[in-house]
């Protein structure tokens, strides 16, 4: 596959190198790509599976009349009716257990939390209800239902409103756990989260909602689906393997733009799939690179570094050549000071800083907000 | 009880020895109407309660004798098989309840929902369950149910509409009201009944539940089988207000005699009507159960030994059955004495090829967990040594 460069849109303005590269895409196309933001595009594949299957439908708090809270439901309630885009009541309790029920009897629910945060309400249905039915009734009792909605820190909305889930939710057998990086991921990822016949905790990230990128016209079709377990490289490497997903996948690419200019080649792994992990792609690009770093905005303590560190030790320990290193956000409650917030979860500095440990370059000590 | 009737034979027999079995008043498969009086009547929350006069048949009564005596025989055999160690880990066992789960099954049809607690092997036999499954399954043997994965809280018909046989105290609530929202959304015309306990009556994601099914007019049916304790804690001292029946504010309510089969099965057609036209109606079931909350719990801590006795001896659902049979003379006492030993012949044999029913293949730890693994790979305690890729 040849190296992927991707369009960078940085949140709040032109890379500090002060180029701006036009991607060039892996799948035929005619010239001029298209785009499209990440919000879109869940819209869109929200849209072509509720048209394709009558027994898909979504539930929320917010995705009716309102258009969705973070707009990603806009316009499907005039298409489909209040049958099929249902706005309930603020009880997240109440409402996933009935979806879960419905998916019991062969509907097919799609739940949308306003934020993951708010799944912690609902998180018994989603666990006990949900991902363990299949196991405990021997195959009787099905649950094709996805679970959706924006996670991990936002901007400035405090510690009650920032936490990442990933690693929770892809401990439980049972359960898939997706998360989208651009908007061909929100597109496959959320198809195939759809069509999939197993409870799907699907992880979207809300500053990610605006972001656009380029989409191919494969990606476009209505029966574009991505596989669900597989990781994508999205810039190949030699020297050290950097491996995130969500909008860390963003700031991995940034840091091997900086990187590559002081002669570190970065090969940048995007899991779009926790649970399953691709740890077969995870371990055969450590074996090529030998250095490991990976990058989460979660809590460090059980996150899924640790899960990534754990299986390369087991599968790949010979071909480490420098310790794993995992960047995550703070081991404290996301604080809501412009400064603590920013130190609170990974920077781009931050990933390049632990690429350079892996490959024994000296490195400027950390500097204080 | 009044005693009105349509007989097809002369009143004139009744008054012979029942023991002379071929002068019998009414055949065991007579289908003619026989109407009963329910003996305690029904109280309304925000509704008009239904007749105490409930239609039954001989056939029906016989079918609630027959199926109750075998519940009765599954569930104390159970009780013998988890001292013998033979059944491990929690039993919950519903003898004194057989009345909610005969009676509801006489009421409705297999394309009715039913969704339970974990109290939940006679709800399983009434959904058309066999013993053999059931034994089965509560000895973690492949022939189970649920394959042995389960066990006795996880019993699951699905296509006799049973969706389980769940652990936690009060889920099952919101679960049963989306199963109702699914057959609305199917127009299928069918009503999901969702039962709990008197202590689950107090969980909040029961009344997320009702609101949604009342907001949104669901065929779903709340059934309370008030056994009066929840595990160890009397109803007074959970319950600010133990009117359970009246708990739903603005559904309605109706509190039923839960040990007369009879007045169960009025109470879940009315209620079955009234959920599909009018929404949510939640019906409160007065019941008892014998044993303690599981088979961990002697059941004599927290109430007296007269209590249980009291009730065995007052309102047993089974006796009522009986002495109901025997005064229509439907049935001598032989007969049933001999029901009753053909319900614990039957459950003999089935404990004795459950016995016989192997464990699981140690494969069956991987597979169901989802039911499209792609070929990912799972982990035993020893990863090095045991792994798997989930079909």
């Amino acid at each position: 596959m040849s190296a992927i460069l991707r369009k960078i849109i940085a949140p709040g303005g032109i890379p500090a190198w002060g180029i701006r590269v036009i991607a060039s895409r892996t799948y035929s196309s005619s010239a001029g790509g298209k785009e499209m933001t990440v919000r879109d595009a869940l819209n869109s594949a929200l849209d072509e599976e509720m048209s394709a299957d009558p027994s898909v439908l979504l539930m929320g708090e917010e995705v009716g009349e309102y258009q969705g809270a973070y707009k990603i439901s806009k316009g499907l309630l005039d298409k489909y009716g209040p049958k099929r885009v249902i706005d309930t009541p603020i009880t997240e309790a109440g409402f996933t257990g009935m979806a879960v029920g419905a998916a019991y009897h062969g509907l097919r629910p799609v739940v949308e939390f306003m934020t993951f945060n708010f799944s912690m309400q609902a998180i018994d249905h989603i666990i006990n209800s949900a991902a363990k039915s299949n196991y405990m009734s021997s195959g009787q009792i099905s649950v094709p239902i996805v679970f959706r909605g924006p996670n991990g820190a936002a901007a400035g909305v405090g510690a009650q409103h920032s936490q990442c889930y990933a690693a929770w939710y892809a401990s439980c057998p049972g359960l898939k756990v997706l998360v989208p990086y651009n908007s061909e991921d929100a597109r496959g990822l959320l198809k195939a989260a759809i069509r999939d016949p197993d409870p799907v905790v699907f992880l979207e990230n809300e500053l990610l909602y605006g972001e656009s990128f380029p989409i191919s016209a494969e990606a476009l079709d209505s029966s574009f689906c991505l596989p669900i377990g597989k990781a994508k490289i999205e810039r190949e490497g030699k020297d050290v393997t950097i491996v995130a997903f969500s909008k860390m996948v963003g700031y991995a690419l940034k840091a091997a733009e900086i990187l590559a200019k002081e002669g570190v080649s970065a090969e940048v792994i995007n899991l779009r799939s926790i649970r399953p992990l691709d740890r077969a792609t995870i371990n055969t690009s450590v074996r090529k690179t030998n250095r490991l770093v990976t990058v989460e905005e979660g809590f460090p303590q059980h996150g899924v570094g640790a899960e990534i560190c754990a299986s390369i030790v087991e599968e790949s320990f010979e071909y480490l050549d420098a310790p794993v290193e995992r960047i995550t956000g703070a081991d404290v409650p996301m604080p809501y000071a412009a400064n603590l917030e920013r130190m609170a979860v990974p920077q781009v500095e931050d990933i390049v800083r632990a690429a350079k440990r892996t490959c024994y370059r000296s490195v400027p000590v950390a500097v204080n907000a | 009880m009044a005693l009105s009737t349509h007989r097809t034979t002369t009143a004139l027999l009744r008054h012979l020895t029942p023991a002379i079995s071929y002068l019998r008043h009414i055949s065991t498969d007579s289908t003619s109407t026989i109407t009963v009086e329910t003996s305690v009547p029904f109280t309304g929350h925000k509704i008009d309660p239904p007749s105490r006069s409930v239609d039954t048949t001989a056939q029906e009564l016989m079918s609630f004798f027959r199926d109750m005596a075998l519940m009765r025989r599954m569930e104390i055999a159970a009780d013998s098989l988890y001292k013998a160690k033979l059944i491990r880990g929690f039993c919950h066992l519903y003898d004194g309840q057989e009345a909610v789960a005969v009676g509801m099954e006489a009421a409705i049809t297999r394309k009715d929902c039913i969704i339970t607690a974990y109290r939940d092997h006679c709800i399983f036999l009434g959904r058309g369950g066999t013993l053999l499954e059931s034994f089965s399954e509560l000895m973690g043997r492949k022939d189970g149910c649920s394959k042995g994965k389960g066990g006795s809280m996880h019993f699951y018909k699905k296509e006799g509409g049973f969706y389980g046989g769940h652990g936690i105290v009060g889920a099952q609530i919101p679960l049963g009201c989306g199963l109702a929202f699914a057959q609305k959304y199917k127009n299928d015309e069918n009503v999901t009944f969702t039962l709990y306990g008197d202590g689950a009556a107090n969980q909040g994601q029961l009344f997320e539940a009702l609101n949604m099914a009342a907001l949104w007019d669901l065929p779903a049916i709340l059934v309370c089988e008030n056994n009066h304790y929840g595990m160890g804690t009397a109803e007074w001292r959970a319950a600010k207000s133990p009117a359970y029946y009246k708990r739903g504010d603005y559904v309605p309510g109706l509190k039923v005699d839960g040990m007369d089969a009879l007045a169960v099965k009025q109470a879940c057609r009315f209620a079955k009507e009234h959920a599909l036209t009018n929404g949510p109606i939640i019906l409160e079931m007065d019941t008892y159960r014998y044993h303690g909350h599981s088979m961990s719990d002697p059941g004599s801590t927290y109430r007296t030994r007269d209590e249980i006795s009291g009730v065995r001896q007052e309102r047993d659902p089974i006796e009522r059955v009986r002495k109901l049979l025997l005064a229509y003379d439907i049935a001598n006492e032989k007969e049933l004495k001999d029901i009753e030993k053909e319900a614990r012949k039957q459950v003999d044999e089935a404990i004795a090829k459950a016995k016989e029913s192997p464990l699981p293949e140690p494969s069956e730890l991987f597979t169901n967990v989802y039911v499209k693994g792609y070929g990912v790979e799972s982990f035993g305690a020893d990863r090095k040594e045991i792994r798997a890729a989930l079909p």
